[in-house]
């Protein structure tokens, strides 16, 4: 039942639900590295099932959305705009994917049994190495601010499809119906 | 887009106010993570605060821990008794079990070239390595109670006892403000009395300080706090020699070259009315207390090479049948022991911006 000018209702669901967990993730990471309170251990106690659910999705995402293409932009939409859009979705897919293989690999280079509660534990999938660690350590911090920018950049993007420009944009992932 | 041209047609009314709203949100959703992430809350306790005081009392040395600097690792094994798998469903407490340690012992303080004698109290950290990675990680301290019960008083604690330039000691008037104001402190003020820093880590006794939860298999939860109750007999080959600063790792080396050194983990479990979320509160003698079994220490390594210098001994870190109380130190511990790590391994790395391991001077 999808049309040509909305996204896979699949589609649409992984996106939102996921836009959810994302910002729940980086609001949770930031939490854990400035807080000494109580809420450090259940932060970090969720932080790390939520982050290996996010790759999971977002494999499953990823697939799906090369066997199905996104609903083509406006044709009036200047070059750098479209350019701007392409490039900040993909690089979404790859924080999506790159952050959490790299908090797995950063906690295990530090050799840190990789938990994720309820007696769940991941195998490691580097060597033990506090060098391998401090580097990782400090791509996490700063690829999630990234992750942050990227997000702000694309909500306003989305924002001003749908208040400004109102050219269908905003609706195609909403499944609204475009304004007329 | 089958319906582009219609909606470009007919201009947006109030564009001011469209902007408007999509401006507040974008901003106030950075403001909101500039909030969390402190930046925005410049009065917080932060890890990186906690962790900047209590290496200012002792110097920051790049490349070392920011407290317990000075030290020692050790490596062994743990063998348990059976007596506490009735309490705990963790592996190393069955009957039979041996469990390899990377264990450390320490001296508080952010300085490596402290003098064993400077402080009354010697800590040991211990790593246990349980089948399929799971780990149990704990860092004891030699001593009866905590001095505080929450982060911010030991923050408050750090300045207070931060030591004057001109003098190189604490200021005593502020020093005795603070234990003034955190009466909490008295149990602690009364065993420092005591304390007298031992020629041995041999010979120490090691406590959680902090209680945490056992769980059994049925499900059940047991409060306890635990001490590592030494088999060497205290002291009696006379202390180091006077001006020898350093007789602890060398005692150490010598206790071991003989034969293996033994504790015996005594869980301490607590009563009904005990304190199990405050540090600075002592359980009574009388309390049930299992024998769990035996470290037993081989080794020992230089901290420079060994294989405890890359461990962060963060006390959360549990097997499942282990868990953390609701005492705010443990968590404080957790966060401040991961930036202290992140701060020595970086420089160890060489990352932009941190000090190269060796560049600070004694």
């Amino acid at each position: 039942m999808s049309r040509s000018d909305t996204f896979h209702p699949f589609a649409r669901v992984l996106h939102w639900l996921m836009a959810l967990m994302i910002l729940t993730m980086l609001f949770v990471g930031a939490g854990i590295v400035s807080t000494v309170e109580t809420k450090h251990d259940w932060l970090l106690a969720i932080h790390k099932p939520l982050g290996i659910t996010i790759f999971v999705l977002a494999l499953i995402r990823l697939g799906f959305r090369l066997t199905h293409p996104a609903p083509p932009l406006p044709a009036d939409m200047p070059l750098w705009q479209k350019l701007a859009a392409h490039a900040s979705h993909w690089l979404l897919y790859a924080l999506m994917i790159a952050l959490p293989l790299i908090g797995w690999g950063m906690l295990s280079a530090g050799n840190y049994p990789v938990t994720l509660g309820g007696g769940l534990l991941l195998p490691p999938i580097l060597p033990s190495d506090p060098l391998v660690f401090a580097w990782l350590r400090e791509a996490h911090r700063y690829l999630a601010w990234l992750f942050f920018l990227t997000f702000l950049a694309h909500m306003g993007a989305a924002l001003m499809h749908g208040l400004i420009r109102r050219d269908g944009v905003l609706q195609s992932m909403t499944g609204g119906r475009t304004p007329d | 887009m089958t319906d582009d041209t219609g909606a470009r047609s007919r201009p947006p009314t109030h564009t001011a106010w469209r902007w408007a709203l999509i401006g507040l949100a974008v901003a106030g959703s950075a403001a909101a993570f500039g909030y969390v992430a402190g930046w925005l809350a410049p009065e917080r306790l932060t890890p990186h605060r906690l962790v900047n005081a209590v290496a200012a009392n002792g110097g920051e040395h790049a490349g070392f821990r920011r407290n317990h600097a000075k030290g020692v690792c050790v490596a062994g094994r743990f063998e348990a008794s059976g007596a506490l798998a009735g309490f705990s469903t963790a592996r190393l407490f069955a009957a039979g079990a041996s469990t390899p340690v990377v264990g450390r012992f320490a001296l508080p303080g952010s300085n490596p070239y402290a003098a064993d004698s400077s402080v009354p109290i010697r800590s040991l950290a211990l790593r246990f390595d349980l089948p399929d990675g799971e780990q149990w990680r704990t860092g004891m301290n030699a001593m009866a109670v905590f001095p505080v019960s929450t982060p911010q008083a030991f923050y408050a604690l750090q300045l207070a006892t931060h030591p004057d330039p001109a003098t190189g000691k604490p200021d005593p008037a502020k020093t005795k403000a603070f234990f003034a104001s955190h009466p909490e402190t008295a149990s602690f003020l009364a065993w420092v009395k005591t304390a007298k820093p031992s020629a041995s880590y041999a010979t120490e006794t090691y406590r959680s300080i902090n209680a945490f939860y056992l769980r059994d298999a049925a499900g059940d939860r047991h409060a306890v706090r635990w001490a590592m109750v030494p088999e060497q007999p205290a002291e009696g080959d006379g202390g180091p020699a006077a001006g020898d600063t350093d007789y602890l790792a060398a005692d150490l080396g010598k206790r071991l070259a003989a034969g293996p050194l033994r504790w015996h983990l005594q869980m301490v479990f607590a009563a009904p009315g005990d304190a199990v979320d405050d540090a600075t509160r002592v359980w009574p003698d009388d309390r049930r207390t299992v024998d769990a079994g035996t470290l037993v220490l081989t080794s020992s390594q230089p901290q420079a090479e060994g294989p405890c210098r890359d461990v962060n001994y963060d006390p959360t870190i549990l097997p499942r049948g282990i868990e953390t109380s609701d005492d705010p130190l443990l968590a404080a511990r957790s966060a401040t022991y991961a930036d202290s790590y992140l701060r020595r391994t970086s420089e160890e790395a060489h990352v932009p911006g941190t000090k190269h391991p060796g560049e600070d001077k004694r």
